[in-house]
């Protein structure tokens, strides 16, 4: 089957509609993952160990198992429970649990990156927990992640498509929508493709741009 | 409740297909990663940005959308893929792509002095590479291969979508017929979960293995 330029043009607006919705759905997770990823990590650390390991095993589980079941499971579990989410609240929901367990290793990762020292200084200055850890520790701390954090909501943005499967609008599902519609699907698969490498470079650029701001992360 | 017997049956026949789709895309996986990682290490400017290339395309587009184009547009060029060989083409292909870097790094985080070691040996290129070189560098590799290989795992939900009979295929067809929506989804969570476990104490126990003969060796 032949390429079809003039189609591609037909179903343009059909598939940046579907752009929107994918970025809107990567922001919003983003957004999530990075205050998850923060809770996890700070209850990991907690010195209550009921805590730190009920929410250590839960971040296991979650890093453990596919985020398509996961998505599954928010949007059609939870209503037996009461709870009926629109989709695009479930697929937010879902990138944002399942990111934030990848970014509560990043998070991990940089507090324990601080110096000792600072630590020490907090409390030779009589701050606080909540003060140490809100004036000292996550200052420093965050810069050195930011790199490693893009890097997730990067991948994150690849896993969007998964939310096609829990009838979010996005990119992927209107493409296929508009297959199904017209039973030609090299056009809109392709593009679909391309859009995904397309803004993945622009981000790459915007990846290494960020490593250089902000330094690399110690490994 | 009664039949919860017959539709775990169903899921445990999903739960072979999963572990078969891991299997054979690791395999292919393993090969393509070795492929692109040596072929970015490669003395010839083509292989390099062929690598590159398949490295890129591969990590900058998302493993739904390349498992939707090998299966619905690879047929109009006059390839017809069953859903299963879909699936492992495209979890190999995408999981490859990853690997492949873990490949490179491992390749060249293997000190200088050993490359000079095989050339004072007189070794040639793949004599050096294949018995001072590797086995060195695998052991650095496996850990992360590990986490690839869960990726994959999680990864293979996706072929779901395309009416392969997996575990989490299976899960929606016993949602349908039952309506029951907890027990299906918390069964094949924990299975994958315990597959992901089975995993990575399998890698860990190969680590175990592979490092007993390089006691002297910093890894």
């Amino acid at each position: 089957m032949d390429w079809d330029w003039n189609f591609v043009w037909e179903i343009m607006p059909t598939l940046i509609q579907g752009v929107k919705i994918t970025i809107l759905a990567t922001l919003l997770g983003s957004v999530l993952a990075a205050i998850v990823g923060l809770a996890i990590a700070l209850a990991r650390r907690s010195p209550n160990r009921a805590v730190s390991r009920s929410v250590g095993f839960l971040a296991e589980f979650i890093r453990g198992t596919p985020l398509l079941v996961q998505l599954y499971f928010i949007f059609y579990v939870l209503p037996d429970f009461g709870i009926l989410l629109p989709p695009l609240v479930a697929g937010v929901i879902g990138l944002g649990l399942h990111y934030g367990t990848y970014t509560a290793e990043v998070y991990r990762a940089g507090i324990d990156n601080v110096p000792r020292g600072q630590w020490e200084a907090a409390k030779a200055c009589n701050l606080s927990a909540g003060q140490t850890w809100s004036h000292i520790i996550i200052p420093q701390a965050i810069p050195p992640m930011i790199p490693a954090l893009a890097n997730y909501f990067i991948a994150m943005f690849k896993e969007t498509p998964l939310l096609s499967a829990i009838t979010v609008l996005e990119l992927m599902n209107q493409a296929k929508s508009v297959a199904n519609t017209y039973y030609r699907y090299i056009e809109p698969m392709t593009l679909v493709g391309a859009f995904f490498l397309v803004i993945s470079l622009f981000s790459v650029v915007l990846l290494r741009w960020l490593e250089h701001r902000y330094g690399k992360i110690e490994r | 409740m009664t039949q919860w017997s017959g539709y775990l049956g169903l899921i445990l026949q999903g739960a072979l297909v999963t572990i078969e789709l891991t299997l054979m895309g690791s395999v292919l996986a393993l090969i393509m990663a070795f492929l692109a990682g040596m072929g970015r290490l490669s003395r010839y400017f083509v292989l390099r940005a062929l690598a590159t290339a398949y490295i890129e395309f591969f990590r900058g587009t998302s493993i739904f959308v390349q498992l939707f184009w090998v299966y619905f547009v690879l047929p109009l060029a006059g390839i017809s893929l069953t859903p299963l060989q879909a699936g492992v083409l495209a979890l190999g292909l995408n999981v490859g792509a990853y690997a492949a870097e873990v490949v490179r790094g491992a390749i060249q985080s293997v000190g200088r002095e050993q490359y000079e070691a095989c050339i004072a040996l007189n070794l040639g290129r793949w004599q050096g590479m294949r018995h001072v070189i590797l086995p060195q560098a695998l052991l650095v590799m496996l850990p992360t291969f590990g986490n690839n290989a869960i990726e994959l795992l999680k990864a293979t939900s996706v072929v779901s979508l395309i009416s392969l009979a997996d575990l989490t295929f299976q899960a929606q067809v016993v949602r349908s017929q039952t309506g029951n929506t907890l027990m299906p989804f918390t069964t094949i969570l924990i299975i994958y979960f315990v597959l992901a476990l089975i995993i990575s104490w399998g890698v860990r126990s190969l680590e175990r293995r592979m490092a007993r003969g390089l006691d002297g060796v910093r890894v």
